[in-house]
């Protein structure tokens, strides 16, 4: 792979970092009650996507589940209008009929935000068919959450996307809990980047909570899936440092189980590296985060003072 | 001539693989049959000298239960029943055997009593094909016009389809474009929605809608809401298409219609043709539409033969109903099969009662034609509708509903649904009769409405 830049190290920490104060942003609004419904929060699992991030081809398709957030940002999409989602109002993704689960950016390749566990793996690899079809070398990101992994439509998926020898990247975000239930009250058999062995689909586990061994599978599985190869699987071990959802306590798991994680923090690792390369100085770093926090406090701004969808919208977009 | 598949109401002679004189064992393969779907090779089940062939290589629409061969022992003199006591089986059979039958045997009926509309298309063709055809055709027409068009289904390609409905594509259009499927609807319609999310154009056959079941996730929450849900962003151009309904005797699980369910969902497009012409005209409004599109097929009606319009560029609009038979008595609002039901018991209503029947085959279910229903209803004053689904929240309800609502005052006898029992389907011969709307039970909702006793 590559080597990376000074730039790409800034580039990781300031979507890491922007991500992390984005949902400490809505978690916020949510508090007060300008984010209403379901509320999937990323925090924790920065290095995940950011990672991925650094090996995309912008033509490239993306299809994920509802804790699209960060996903989103790390697409290059605008905090305001993703903001602007969460607080459903018109200037947001969806012209705020998705809502924080459903939003979707055609033009940038984005296809969601699925609000069904495991709809997205068939509909993903539906688009690396797109791809493969139309003579493109590009590949579709498919992410999918370890509850989704016990999900029958996703083995179906894989079949096809074997069979068929599809441009998709499976990305399982396996951060240990299908909303309260953990993994090994799910899943028989713990390694989830082995199930698709039976359809010959090669698979790795990788370290999601260091940005730099996601950035290198990433790397590596997407050039085979490029090259023609079919499917390949990287099941990523990362953590949620809040709830399922903003309703969830989290009371399922212990204080000490998040510290623990919490030690191994995946922007405090970019941090750590940047300062110990000499990439930027301590005051660099403050200017970035100054600047992230005005950025998502812009953001907030932005999307509770948009103005809620018209009335007439709601018989809108029903039929093309 | 054996009975091969649960539609089969003839078959052709293709090959026969024994000849008079020769010894066959059970088991030996005797002949190759060419049914509604396929060819298959016949097996004998007894022992014996063929004494006699009664039909040559090639010859077709040979009834089934109509001798076709002779076996026995040279040496005993065999009393070969051949003519008389044959037919009669075959009469009882007919009778009794399946609503295919009865089609067939009504057929001149439909043939020569085309709707007005279709009696005024100048482009109409001399000849006749079936639905399956029309079908098939459509999409042949469609695919060479727009490479984003393919096809996915269980058995669509090699096979040449399940119900051969797509016949040939594979050969036109190569697997690129034409994909067998494993039997996997959940992961391959996820795939499809996927695929037309990103811009193709596909159709989906599901080899019936009992399977759509499996799937129904994908074709509600992603390809009927996601335009919804992305302010407009991603539109999904695709059409699920398959029989749908009862075929014969294939009992509770592969017998059930799907109308209301899909009608109900906003987002979905709901299309129900009846004849090989507006299949093909409604076929080709659905390959082009950008929504996703319900296509209600009949394993039934892909037999069932008459004049399209060939013309690639012909289609018929989505949301349009047509009105089959004019009348002034009363309003028979239908769709799909029961068409064919509703102009018999039109013909006896007329014959045996002087009833005047307006008969409107909806074509579409979603969005419904309201305006011409409306409109006959203030005509004629009486609605019956009849339709083949459960009773329960049926299209006839929802039709029912905005007669009460919005002519009231026409009325003058309430709304009379006929739809199938409310119960799972039967596989017995004589319930499943029972359970399916019967012309009996068309005029008498007609007399009830009519107040005639």
């Amino acid at each position: 792979m590559k080597k990376l830049q000074k730039a790409d190290y800034i580039k990781m920490y300031s979507f890491m970092l922007k991500i992390r104060r984005f949902e400490e942003r809505a978690a916020q609004l949510y508090g007060m009650g300008k984010i209403g419904g379901f509320c999937h929060l990323y925090i924790g699992q920065e290095a995940v996507v950011v990672g991925i991030l650094m090996t995309i081809d912008k033509n490239d398709s993306v299809v994920t589940t509802y804790r699209d957030h960060g996903h989103m940002i790390a697409r290059g999409l605008d905090p305001k209008r993703i903001m602007a989602e969460l607080t459903g109002r018109e200037d947001g993704y969806s012209a705020g009929k998705g809502g924080s689960m459903h939003m979707f950016s055609k033009e940038n390749n984005f296809y969601g935000g699925h609000g069904i566990v495991g709809a997205q793996v068939p509909i993903g690899t539906g688009i690396a068919f797109t791809h493969k079809y139309n003579g493109e070398k590009n590949i579709c990101r498919t992410y999918i959450g370890d509850g989704a992994m016990n999900n029958g439509q996703v083995f179906e998926a894989f079949n096809l996307a074997a069979l068929w020898k599809l441009p998709v990247l499976y990305i399982i975000e396996n951060n240990k809990y299908g909303m309260g239930t953990s993994v090994d009250r799910a899943a028989a058999g713990l390694d989830l980047y082995k199930r698709g062995e039976a359809f010959g689909i090669p698979g790795e586990k990788v370290d999601g909570m260091n940005v730099f061994s996601v950035i290198e599978a990433a790397d590596k599985a997407g050039k085979y899936v490029r090259e023609g190869n079919g499917p390949y699987i990287i099941e990523v071990q990362t953590y949620r440092y809040r709830g399922h959802s903003m309703s969830d306590p989290a009371k399922y798991r212990t204080k000490e189980e998040l510290d623990n994680y919490k030690q191994t923090d995946p922007i405090e690792i970019v941090k750590a590296e940047i300062l110990k390369k000499k990439i930027a100085t301590n005051d660099e770093i403050e200017k970035i985060n100054k600047d992230t926090l005005e950025e998502i406090k812009n953001a907030a701004e932005f999307a509770t003072n948009s103005p809620f969808p018209k009335d007439s919208e709601l018989y809108t977009d029903v039929y093309l | 001539m054996p009975a091969l598949s649960p539609t089969m109401t003839e078959g052709n002679l293709s090959k026969w693989l024994i000849k008079k004189g020769d010894t066959v064992k059970a088991g030996d393969l005797i002949a190759e049959i060419e049914t509604d779907k396929a060819t298959m090779e016949v097996e004998a089940v007894d022992e014996g000298v063929v004494l006699d062939l009664l039909f040559k290589e090639g010859e077709a629409n040979i009834p089934v239960n109509k001798v076709i061969a002779i076996i026995g022992d040279p040496n005993e003199k065999v009393e070969v029943k051949k003519e008389a006591p044959v037919e009669k089986v075959i009469e009882e059979k007919k009778i009794e055997k399946n609503i295919e039958t009865k089609i067939e045997t009504k057929k001149d009926n439909i043939i020569d009593t085309p709707s007005p509309k279709i009696e005024k298309d100048t482009n109409l063709s001399s000849e006749e094909i079936t639905m399956r055809q029309a079908l098939r055709d459509t999409m042949a027409e469609e695919m060479r016009k727009d490479n984003k068009v393919f096809i996915l289904g269980e058995e669509v390609a090699e096979y040449q389809g399940a119900y051969k409905v797509t016949q040939g594509l594979l050969q036109e259009f190569g697997k690129q474009r034409v994909l067998d499927t494993p039997i996997s609807e959940h992961g391959f319609t996820g795939l499809a929605v996927g695929a037309a999310f990103k811009g193709l154009r596909p159709i989906l056959e599901f080899m019936t809608f009992n399977f759509s079941m499996q799937a129904i996730d994908q074709i509600i929450n992603s390809a009927a809401k996601t335009l919804y849900m992305s302010g407009g962003q991603i539109n999904c151009p695709i059409v699920f298409r398959g029989p749908n309904g009862a075929a014969a005797q294939v009992a509770a699980q592969h017998s059930q219609d799907f109308s209301s369910w899909y009608s109900q969902v906003p987002g979905l497009k709901v299309i129900a043709p009846s004849t090989p012409y507006n299949a093909k005209g409604l076929l080709r409004s659905a390959i082009s539409d950008p929504n996703p599109v319900i296509f209600l097929e009949n394993e039934i009606l892909y037999g069932l033969k008459g004049p399209v319009n060939n013309d690639i560029n012909f289609s018929i609009p989505i949301g349009k109903a047509n009105i089959e038979k004019e009348g002034k008595d009363l309003t028979i609002v239908t769709y799909s099969i029961m068409l064919q039901k509703s102009k018999e018991a039109a013909l006896r209503l007329k014959e045996e009662y002087d009833l005047d029947i307006e008969i409107i085959d909806l074509q579409t279910l979603r969005p419904l034609d309201t305006e011409t229903i409306l409109n006959s209803v203030k005509k004629t004053n009486r609605l019956i509708t009849v339709e083949e689904s459960w009773p329960f929240g049926s299209v006839g309800s929802e039709i029912a509903n905005i007669v009460q609502r919005d002519a009231f005052d026409y009325l003058d006898s309430p709304v009379i649904k006929v739809n199938s029992a409310d119960v799972p389907m039967p596989y017995a011969l004589s319930l499943e009769k029972l359970y399916l709307p019967q012309v009996d039970d068309i005029i008498n909702a007609a007399k009830k409405v009519s107040y005639i006793k």
